[in-house]
């Protein structure tokens, strides 16, 4: 498997690739500029962020009430502490209810817990139907924004891929791919089995599931199978349906610019009688996957993200290595936090690092979570061991003045002795300049190196009269 | 005459000495008496970045007992204050922390320290040049400085011209800028393409991280114009000045 950094070169290599992050990206930024800057929504962004954190007070209290209220109301509800328990129960449905095909709506729940492989290797058949979910499967790919699936796509690819399955060369039109693609899943819709859906909220106290889109594949999934599964990452429920007259806009303002999508879904238990539709069953599946044993430390806070993906739009790292380069399910900022944090450590321990800290996430982020701070506090809570002597004796050594002074002379010293000049440079060194000094290692891999001045601020200031 | 400390940071002391001479000058000429407490050294923010806190925290003390004493405290660099108003509310603990937060009311980046604090945009300086500038991030984010820069080198007679994202990172990042170069250099590239496209004769910022990987970087890719510390560009139009700052570090 190849490093953070070698993935990282290959991504600012990719000229196809730099051009979608660059296009696409920008066109979010300008959409969410306009759309999250409207005084109309700075209230709602403030009750969004303030319902998220009631949430999180009392997740599991807020749990057992949506338990309960989904019970009373004929939805099967199912409790998933791992990846792998979501799996198990979701092929047990399925299996008993002996469904062939599964029809998806676009959910990153289901991607964390790699549901469809699992399905596939029992022989059902899985179909993504977001466009950008299907583009991606046909690919053969995963996600590379939690928003815009395959974001990292061009339209030339877009067209080979739609080509193949329908067996003849189509034109490069995103109209044409657009009706190719609605004709293909259209006939899956109504030949699935099983709808599968992630949830944008859950309503504690109707127990409503709603599902954000823009395509009305969700919809589809929602109503036409016979059975719809709903994989819902616990932090997703919220104390009261009336909540998401906040929530909603400021998902929907934050992550495409729009006032609201095309279509939002509530969905209210199974088909009840005189129903006109609806599936026979419903399932609600809470998946943990590490998140409930996050509450009550200091980075609870990020159980109240609501999946905008703004912060990987204004991201400068995520914008110049895109999604895949992260080698995580969430990517930008907000996968930069959760990947480690989900997984207790054992994966993305590298991705904190990849940040250059400017806080453009903090900022983005609309229900004020402090990213880049979280970013900084999980270098702490990662790093090895041995480090913490050397820096600790580093700020002993600084935090004595002729400890300070020395040092730096001494280096600076070394520095300027061992500095390595291009042999083009007339007056090695004279205008404070190298090629590279020894320990400046990456630095010097791209850029020139400054070298530390004959006269140091502070012996000038000496010079100059001032007090030693 | 209203006396300052100079803040002066460690790599402004070591690796950008002539930052610090403009940043005294400046304050002379805007009539601030300006002192330089000696014991001084850093405060403490490559350690935070590296994740490591309580190193971090040891430097944190010692600023707060360096600095203490003054009413204000100025440094050439928004992302060292705002390490000082952000993060030692979070390192420290008990007195330490409340001391902190009463020097971080008191610890100014200059920019903002002279035009918002002071009143004082025009420090007499004059200026027949073009900039344009990156808002480095900490100094724009944490500390919410952005038409400072600007006012002092508008009133020195500077024409400002805006690159197409100044508020975008240039890929420094502390450490992040050696460990992760495969995304700090192109990001650098980025920024100095920018600015090259507005014509301006100098790239200026008010972070010498920032600069030095800026300047650094073009001193590599030969694209860009020269990135140089606003408060340098400025001293330079002081009456009495010499010739124009060499950019970066200069030979000492």
């Amino acid at each position: 498997m190849a490093s953070l950094s070698e993935r990282a070169r290959a991504a600012v290599a990719d000229d196809q690739l730099q051009e979608a992050l660059g296009s696409l990206t920008g066109v979010l930024r300008r959409l969410t500029r306009a759309a999250t800057d409207d005084p109309r929504v700075a209230e709602r962004r403030e009750r969004a962020a303030a319902v998220r954190r009631e949430t999180l007070a009392d997740l599991p209290g807020w749990l057992d009430r949506l338990e309960r209220t989904l019970r009373a109301q004929g939805t099967t509800v199912h409790r998933a502490g791992t990846a792998d328990d979501v799996r198990k129960i979701v092929l047990g449905i399925a299996q008993a209810e002996g469904v062939e095909l599964v029809v998806k709506g676009k959910s990153m729940a289901t991607e964390e817990v790699h549901l469809n492989p699992a399905l596939e290797a029992a022989g059902i058949e899985v179909v993504e139907t977001d466009l950008g979910e299907y583009i991606v499967q046909l690919a053969g790919e995963t996600p590379s924004h939690i928003v815009g699936p395959a974001l990292h796509k061009r339209l030339p690819e877009i067209t080979a891929l739609f080509s193949r399955v329908v067996g003849r060369d189509l034109p490069e039109d995103a109209e044409v791919l657009c009706a190719v693609a609605r004709q293909v899943l259209r006939e899956k819709f109504f030949s699935a089995g099983m709808g599968i859906t992630g949830a944008n909220f859950v309503a504690a106290d109707t127990g409503t599931v709603v599902l954000v889109t823009n395509e009305g594949n969700g919809r589809m999934c929602s109503t036409l199978p016979r059975i719809h599964v709903v994989v819902m990452p616990v932090e997703k429920v919220i104390p009261r349906l009336a909540d998401i007259a906040d929530l909603v806009p400021v998902l929907t303002r934050w992550a495409t610019g729009q006032a609201l999508t095309t279509y939002v879904t509530m969905i209210t238990g199974p088909r009840g009688h005189g129903d006109v539709d609806g599936p026979e069953q419903l399932h609600v599946v809470f998946l943990d996957g590490g998140r409930l044993r996050l509450t009550g430390t200091a980075y609870a806070d990020m159980l109240a993200c609501i999946r905008c993906g703004a912060c990987l739009n204004v991201c400068p790292v995520y914008r110049k290595i895109g999604g895949h380069a992260y080698d995580a399910v969430y990517s930008g900022p907000m996968g930069a936090v959760l990947t480690p944090l989900l997984s207790g450590g054992r994966e993305g321990r590298d991705l904190p690092g990849a940040s250059s800290l400017c806080g453009a996430c903090t900022d983005a982020c609309p229900v004020h979570i402090p990213l880049a701070d979280h970013l900084v506090r999980l270098r702490a809570d990662l790093r090895p061991r041995r480090r913490r002597v050397v820096w600790g004796a580093w700020a002993r050594l600084w935090a004595r003045p002729r400890g300070y002074r020395g040092s730096t002379r001494w280096a600076g010293r070394l520095a300027r002795l061992f500095a390595r000049h291009r042999a083009s440079a007339a007056t090695p060194g004279a205008d404070g300049w190298a090629a590279s000094v020894p320990g400046a290692g990456g630095w010097a891999g791209a850029r020139d190196v400054p070298l530390p001045a004959q006269e140091a601020f502070r012996d000038w200031w000496v010079r100059r009269g001032g007090a030693p | 005459m209203n006396a300052v400390a100079l803040f002066t940071t460690c790599l402004v002391d070591t690796l950008s000495p002539g930052v610090g001479r403009a940043t005294v000058r400046i304050l002379e000429a805007a009539g601030f008496g300006v002192d330089v407490p000696a014991a001084q050294s850093c405060c403490g923010q490559p350690a935070v970045n590296s994740g490591e806190p309580r190193a971090a925290a040891v430097l944190a003390r010692h600023f707060v007992e360096v600095f203490e004493p003054y009413e204000a405290v100025v440094a050439p660099s928004g992302s060292c204050v705002a390490m000082v108003h952000h993060w030692y509310g979070q390192i420290l603990e008990g007195t330490w922390r409340d001391r902190a937060a009463a020097v971080a009311t008191r610890t100014h980046e200059v920019a903002g320290f002279l035009v918002e604090r002071a009143g004082v945009s025009d420090v007499g300086a004059r200026l027949a040049t073009t900039v344009t500038v990156h808002d480095a991030c900490h100094g724009l984010r944490l500390l919410g400085v952005k038409s400072a820069p600007r006012r002092l080198l508008e009133a020195a007679g500077a024409t400002v011209v805006e690159m197409a994202e100044p508020e975008v990172c240039c890929g420094f990042g502390g450490t992040f800028a050696a460990a992760h170069g495969e995304i700090s250099a192109p990001l650098a590239d980025d920024k100095l393409a920018q600015a090259g496209v507005t014509g301006a004769d100098w790239l200026v910022a008010g972070d010498t991280g920032c600069l030095l990987h800026l300047e650094g970087r073009r001193r590599r890719s030969g694209v860009g114009p020269p990135a140089v510390h606003f408060v340098e560009l400025l001293a330079t139009g002081l009456p009495g000045s010499g010739p124009e700052p060499g950019p970066g570090p200069g030979a000492g």
